[in-house]
């Protein structure tokens, strides 16, 4: 019990007092897990409707790929990462190991499944004739895209809501790809599993409400905007 | 990219039809579910597809409107052949397809009606004007800021069917536009688009299993079965002269009776039916088996005998009968079973039950014969 005050104390004496060291982790957290999204979004939602619309030889295993994929264990992508970009890899020219980069591509691999499924489940709820509606009114095949994408915006939310819920809170890969390098590579979750290695209860206390405010703060704002946007 | 690139350019002969489909044939897997020989939509007309449900209406309405790629066949606008690719994209835009689900997007009324303008490169002001006219014109204008989700089933498809006028096509296509609305709504909604097709007498596919509608609104009516065309013509040749008993039966002419052709003088002929003798108006000719026709509205009922040009009256006992809306089925058994649609009002006042004896009237004209062959 006085472990979890102790660490509650510790946690806002830091963010208040302003810990540079603290701060710098979970701007980083926050900017390589944010980036490892984005580009997650970018590349998973476009496939996610594409294969809620085509019928093609070998969807289904795609389909089961991509749903294996959606549960796959961090520590499993962190593996298969470092297999890449490890010196003597496929992408070892690179030298990205141990850098921010190579978190945010493992963390791209363990957020682009769960937003391509998420994808492909909303857009295979809608009914199937809107797309000839769609068609019907005129669009291309890039403008339908854009306009099944806007159509399912709330649940679509969703799943950036799970993509980033998924690699904010991940540590396997992040440790394995990035090794915890203090300043670089340093994460929330490497922090604490360190702070815990190393007896500092507290200091893991800490960095824990912090990753859980984080992750709580984001999923409220675009909760915010999923809500009121089904109210408009 | 013109027009003219899209499709394959013919002969210069200009093609009375502005749709013309040849050797349409629609294949899911193994079961084949169109085969149409040819179907010709004609410039400034109505063209009905009727059919019972599953019939291959839908697909056809789906091929035509450029939606479907036919398994086979081809499909000529204004007499060029259509050629499949990204391009038809370009064909499209000429057409508007209105479902029978309204398929708003999830935004105002005002921007699902003004969507397709915008895609279409229609420019502002014009967009502006069109759609306010098209709103106001279904009755809709006062709801143009609310969310499309918001509105009623009946609104959902005024907005539905202003968004598809509002694109001013050169052939609309209308796919059951009535039948997920209340029977008040559809009342309504019946007689605006029946004033505002005669109106702007634009190119109208319209697919429908309701009958009525089809004699209303069309000029000329496709019957479909089983993914086939099995009668052209106008609604008059439809619904008066079906082809066959099938058809018979759908366009609602209920009483089937088989006879034997006794007499035939003048058009008129004498038919033997359970030993019981129906004149009809036909000219086929004695000792041959045919199939009579008659809709259950075409027969009156009166307690004693009428003295009127009916030249068919016969006696009958009531069997059932069942109120169906505004209207009461009566099943009779005159030696032949008859059924008979009166109005609830003279089912009372005629103070019928089942039991009682009735006259049952009809014309020599009201009867359709068809030969069995």
């Amino acid at each position: 019990m006085d472990l979890i005050i102790e660490g509650i104390v510790r946690s806002f004496e830091l963010l208040i007092s302003g810990n540079a060291e603290v701060w710098r982790i979970t701007f980083l957290s926050l900017t390589l897990s944010g980036t490892a999204v984005l580009l997650s979004l970018c590349i998973g939602m476009p496939a996610g409707v594409a294969l809620a619309l085509n019928q093609f030889w070998g969807r289904r295993f795609v389909v089961s790929v991509l749903n294996t994929g959606m549960g796959a264990p961090p520590v499993v992508v962190g593996l298969l990462v470092s297999i890449f970009i490890w010196r003597r890899g496929l992408l070892g020219f690179l030298e990205i190991a141990y850098t921010p980069y190579a978190i945010i591509i493992a963390q791209f691999v363990i957020s682009l499944p769960l937003v391509a499924g998420f994808t492909m489940a909303t857009i295979q709820q809608l009914d199937p004739k809107l797309r000839l509606q769609i068609q019907a009114l005129g669009a291309s095949r890039a403008q339908m895209l854009w306009l099944l994408i806007k159509e399912t915006r709330l649940p679509l939310l969703a799943a950036v809501m799970a993509g980033f819920g998924a690699v904010i809170s991940e540590v396997g890969a992040s440790m394995m790809v990035g090794g915890n390098i203090p300043g670089q590579t340093r994460v929330l979750t490497t922090a604490t599993v360190m702070e815990v290695g190393k007896g500092d209860f507290g200091l893991a206390m800490a960095l824990s409400i912090i990753l859980m405010l984080l992750a709580f703060t984001v999923n409220l704002i675009l909760t915010m905007i999923q809500q009121q946007s089904r109210l408009k | 990219m013109s027009q003219g690139q899209v499709l394959s350019s013919q002969s210069g002969v200009q093609s009375p039809f502005v749709l013309e489909g040849r050797g349409l044939t629609v294949r899911h897997g193994n079961r084949q579910v169109l085969n149409i020989q040819s179907i010709q939509v004609t410039s400034d007309k109505v063209l009905a597809l009727i059919g019972p449900n599953g019939s291959g209406k839908t697909t056809l309405l789906l091929c035509l409107a450029l939606l479907q790629k036919p398994t086979t066949g081809e499909i000529f606008f204004k007499g060029n052949r259509i050629k499949y690719g990204q391009l038809t994209m370009e064909l499209r835009r000429q057409f508007a397809v209105a479902f029978q689900e309204p398929l708003l997007l999830n935004t105002t009324v005002w921007n699902n009606v003004t969507l397709g303008m915008k895609l279409r490169g229609v420019k502002g002001p014009e967009i502006k004007k069109r759609a306010s006219y098209w709103l106001e014109r279904f009755g809709v204008a006062l709801l143009a800021r609310q969310n499309a989700r918001t509105l009623s089933g009946g609104e959902a498809q005024r907005v539905n069917l202003a968004r598809a006028f509002a694109l001013q096509p050169e052939v609309l296509f209308l796919d059951e536009p009535f039948a997920a609305v209340d029977t008040p709504t559809r009342q309504a909604l019946f007689g605006d688009i029946m004033n505002i097709l005669q109106e702007t007498q634009v190119t109208t596919v319209l697919v429908t299993h309701d009958r009525n509608e089809a004699q209303s609104l069309a000029h000329r009516v496709a019957v479909i079965m089983n993914g086939s065309i099995v009668q052209m013509g106008s609604p008059r040749d439809i619904f008066s002269s079906p082809a066959n008993e099938v058809i018979a039966r759908f366009v609602g002419m209920e009483n089937v009776l088989e006879g034997t052709v006794v007499s035939s003088q003048d058009c008129i002929a004498e038919i033997s039916v359970n030993d019981q003798v129906i004149q009809g108006v036909t000219t086929c000719n004695p000792g041959g088996t045919v199939n009579i026709f008659i809709r259950p509205e075409d027969i009156t009922l009166s307690l004693t005998k009428p003295f009127n040009s009916a030249r068919n009256v016969f006696q009958g006992l009531i069997t059932s009968i069942i109120p169906t809306g505004p209207l009461v089925r009566i099943s009779l058994d005159c030696g032949f079973k008859l059924i008979a649609l009166i109005t609830r009002m003279s089912c009372d006042e005629l103070n019928l039950s089942p039991g009682k004896v009735v006259y049952a009237a009809f014309k020599s004209a009201a009867i359709h014969v068809i030969t069995v062959k």
